[in-house]
């Protein structure tokens, strides 16, 4: 092939130096919101400038923990749930590294929702980004802990009877230092919000509420993931630091987004310095990131 | 365009123009883009790539302003725009 052919064929993404393009195209869905927020996160890193060899993803298992391989920065693919205490062991050993959790809803907050309350109150500086729709996705769609009351899932063909997790008040409530929740459709703002959370020192978290086209909206009846686009159009109320007990999901309600949460704490790795310094004095040398003043 | 009150600057402004790139073969024809491009430049076509959806094609191509909405919205990274320097056009009231 001509070096003239080849130029015509090959045409580059400005995304592609930082995916893996030999696994694209991905298995996600035709109108399936992960596309739009893993173009979210890596705009975010492209306008941070951050050197991707300093940059971790973390993923679980589901739709969303294929995320982790395709993604060309360092990455781990973890067992069902286990993105979280991963992503603490490797920000323990490596402060340095900016350690991303890029998971989906059952993932996080289902199998893994002990270790993520208690990440979030030990405050560890991570970012965590939860892509929330509303069910088990991958398996088959069977209901999961964010589900919104009264809508069916594979599980639950008569409606689902449990109430769902409030997740940014269950995030702030265990201790997380950014809170914001944004659909797949508001893709600059959250941008905007990937980059304040990846800045912020200690546990930020970002709740993304992605249509599932193939389960969620075929077994609830609401057409496609356009359509579902559409609903979030018309639906989303911005808000920001609104109470967060006002900020529930009920089946096809309205979705209130926005920043909720931003406020400052010392880190995990702070505070560990902090307490060995006063046991210790001056014998002590300060551990990571932080320099063990604070 | 219409303005409310004629900018001071009107001069100086230039409405940008981009040129849009469609990788047809990646796409998965979802129709974010088309919904969503603020000036509806983007149709879905009526041919098949090798998937058998249906890519968009750009209907009015130089209506493209280089908003990168459509490049922000893609969930298959199948379509990009660039700025396009030639064709600015001057903003008239």
């Amino acid at each position: 092939m001509s070096a003239k052919v080849e130029e015509q064929v090959r045409e580059e993404h400005p995304l592609e130096k930082i995916l893996r393009m030999d696994r694209i195209p991905h298995i996600w869905c035709p109108t399936c919101g992960l596309g739009t927020t893993v173009t979210a996160l890596s705009s975010a890193l492209e306008q941070l400038q951050l050197d991707t060899n300093k940059v971790a993803v973390v993923s679980g298992i589901g739709c969303t923990g294929r995320v982790a391989g395709y993604m060309k920065l360092d990455s781990f693919h973890t067992t069902h749930g286990r993105a979280v205490p991963f992503a603490v062991g490797l920000h323990i050993a490596r402060p340095d590294l900016k350690t991303i959790v890029f998971s989906g809803d059952g993932d996080l907050i289902s199998i893994g929702g002990n270790h993520f309350i208690h990440t979030a109150r030990r405050n560890v500086d991570m970012t965590i980004i939860c892509v929330n729709n509303f069910i088990y996705a991958m398996t088959g769609g069977q209901v999961a802990p964010t589900t919104p009351l009264t809508a069916k899932a594979a599980t639950t063909p008569y409606g689902n009877a449990e109430h769902p997790f409030n997740l940014p008040l269950l995030a702030a409530s265990s201790g997380a230092v950014y809170v914001a929740r944004w659909t797949a459709l508001h893709v600059r703002r959250l941008t905007v919000a990937i980059k304040e959370a990846i800045q912020k020192p200690g546990f930020s978290f970002v709740e993304v509420i992605a249509p599932c086209s193939t389960l969620y909206a075929r077994i609830n009846k609401l057409g496609t993931g356009l359509d579902l686009m559409k609903f979030y159009h018309d639906n989303s109320v911005i808000r920001h630091g609104a109470d967060l007990n006002d900020v529930d999901i009920d089946f096809q309600s309205k979705i209130v987004v926005g920043k909720f949460v931003d406020i400052e704490k010392p880190t995990y790795i702070d505070c560990l310095n902090a307490g060995n310094k006063r046991a210790f004095g001056d014998k002590y040398k300060p551990y990571g990131g932080g320099n063990g003043d604070n | 365009m219409k303005f409310w009150r004629t900018p001071l600057d009107i001069d100086k402004l230039q409405i940008p123009r981009g040129e849009l790139h469609i990788l047809k073969e990646r796409c998965k024809g979802c129709g974010f883009c088309v919904e969503y491009c603020p000036k509806g430049v983007l149709e879905l076509s009526d041919e098949f790539n090798s998937k058998g959806y249906h890519p968009p094609k750009a209907v009015k191509p130089e209506e493209c302003v280089n908003c990168d909405l459509c490049e922000l919205l893609c969930p298959d990274f199948a379509i990009y725009c660039v700025r396009a320097e030639a064709g600015e056009k001057e903003v008239s009231n």
